[in-house]
């Protein structure tokens, strides 16, 4: 990161690519803020860098983690509609894939109104991501990144389910609203699986269900926060940083 | 999540000051045949006698409050009926095509370990099995489950659907025990993506547009309440014309049913003791 930031320079264009490149690690850079107070110890760097947005604490900031979420699985299906597999695909795919990225923009702006009603001045900005590790005109390419994201919404609201605060009305309503969107993402990763493995038991197969008091898999998961934001910054798909220091953790 | 650690959990919830036994309870509901609205005393009575010293104003504003033992229970009770269905389905020779049985085999497993936690949580406070009679006959109908695959394709979705939203309605009433909040949640997931495989097996979207009922008349309760556009006080009607317009927006949310509802639909096929 150190030589990174050497080259850092007075313009935005610069700044902006260095900083990118620094969040290629996103996978760090959402989970604390040390790797990234590390590197502004650096003399060097940007004149006034943008704070690092945190995500927030309690019922606020499981709304913008759900937001960052959704955010990041509606801009990955608008792409999927942009690329050559879902232009050649077979209709029933086309159809589906095209309910996906509906669904998706429809749960991103639903939180964007949301938050913005309640805290209009800490919610999560536009994130920005980087696809280009994935090959859009390929099905394979696309229907792998689509499972591991439908999956990974599965497992981080019923991980987050828990960690609302349901003490008011407006808590209940979000955990309902956790129920409500988390059984379609279910639903979309089934269809998915199933696309790729068509009349398996994939649809909600062994490799992504788990086994709860030796009843035998057949449970999904439910991750914490920091399990997800880990995983999804592996993926280096998350341009912007964030940090997520405030959630609940229980 | 430590199993032993919820069994724990259960053991020490005070169950002593029940008015009447679960069992009690759910011998009156399975004896309610076609006066299906008797089906909400037993849980209403429990929801009130237990809850109401304790019960806050907010509480009372969930939908609907109930002991963790009678979400439990009712749990459990969806749990039995699915087992039960796909079991008697997979030992019907001729019913299910070959390459469809990996399908409801799957299934089949993952009810058959729901019944197993829920009766391992609730120890000797599980209800035990209801008589269940497929055809429909509780409620005057004749169907011919076991002998016509599209009849039990469409009881198949309408039970995966009516236990994905079963489940939601009991969020908010096991939101005082995290670890039960959890776990049905992560039944609730797979209920989910069975209902998808379901529904698309039988040419359906895997996800419900508006409040459409593809299953024989009787069965529209089970998507009654669907084409709701209202999430978190926002009515999204008329803001998505570009993503799928107001078809789409209630296909991105599922809704939940309520117990009593849950029960009405799960009455057609339990015999009254």
């Amino acid at each position: 990161m150190k030589n990174a930031s050497k080259n850092e320079s007075t313009t935005e264009g610069k700044t902006f690519k260095n900083r990118r490149q620094f969040l290629k690690l996103s996978g760090m850079a959402v989970l604390g803020s040390g790797l990234l107070i590390a590197c502004s110890d650096d003399d060097d760097i940007i004149n006034t860098p943008d704070p690092i947005f945190d995500l927030g604490a309690g019922n606020l900031g499981i709304l913008n983690y759900a937001y960052a979420l959704e955010q990041l699985e509606a801009a990955f299906y608008t792409k999927v509609l942009d690329g050559g597999y879902w232009a050649g695909a077979a209709t029933n795919e086309k159809i589906i894939m095209e309910d996906l990225y509906n669904h998706e923009i429809i749960h991103r702006e639903f939180f964007r109104t949301a938050i913005t009603s309640v805290a209009p001045d800490q919610i999560v900005p536009d994130l920005e991501f980087d696809f280009s590790s994935v090959n859009f005109d390929s099905r394979e390419s696309v229907l792998n990144i689509s499972q591991i994201l439908e999956d990974t919404g599965v497992k981080a609201y019923n991980g987050a389910g828990q960690l609302i605060d349901v003490s008011d009305d407006a808590g209940q309503a979000y955990l309902l609203l956790a129920g409500k969107i988390v059984s379609v993402e279910a639903r979309h990763a089934s269809a998915i699986r199933d696309l790729i493995d068509p009349g398996s038991m994939d649809f909600a197969g062994d490799d992504i269900l788990i086994n709860l008091g030796g009843t035998g898999l057949a449970y999904d998961k439910a991750a914490t926060p920091t399990e997800v934001l880990t995983e999804v910054g592996a993926t280096g798909f998350v341009v912007t940083p964030f940090t997520a220091n405030n959630l609940p953790t229980s | 999540m430590d199993f032993i650690k919820l069994l724990d959990s259960l053991s020490n919830k005070d169950l002593l000051n029940k008015k009447g036994s679960r069992r009690e309870s759910f011998g009156q509901f399975s004896k309610f045949g076609k006066n299906m609205a008797l089906a909400s005393i037993p849980f209403g009575l429990a929801a009130t006698s237990s809850k109401a010293g304790a019960a806050t104003k907010k509480m009372a504003s969930a939908a609907f409050m109930a002991d963790n033992n009678d979400v439990l229970n009712f749990a459990l009770t969806l749990e039995y009926l699915e087992r039960n269905f796909y079991q008697i389905a997979l030992d019907t020779n001729g019913l299910i095509p070959a390459e469809d049985r990996v399908v409801f085999e799957t299934i089949y497993r993952h009810e058959k370990s729901h019944v197993d936690f829920f009766s391992a949580a609730l120890g000797p406070n599980a209800i035990d099995e209801p008589t269940f009679d497929f055809s429909g006959a509780q409620a005057g109908l004749d169907l011919p489950t076991f002998t016509d695959y599209p009849t039990f394709m469409a009881l198949a979705q309408g039970f995966e659907d009516t236990g994905v939203r079963a489940f939601k309605g009991q969020a908010g009433a096991l939101a005082n025990d995290n670890e039960l909040l959890t776990f049905a949640l992560q039944v609730h997931s797979v209920e989910a993506r069975h209902a998808s495989q379901v529904r698309r097996m039988r040419g359906s979207k895997g996800w419900i547009t508006q409040a459409e009922n593809n299953l024989p008349a009787p069965f529209a309760p089970i998507y009654a309440g669907e084409a709701n556009t209202v999430q978190g006080g926002v009515d999204l009607a008329g803001m998505f014309s570009d993503f799928g317009g107001n078809d789409a927006v209630t296909e991105a949310f599922d809704e939940p049913l309520t117990m009593d509802e849950v029960l009405t639909i799960g009455g057609i096929f339990i015999v009254p003791e």
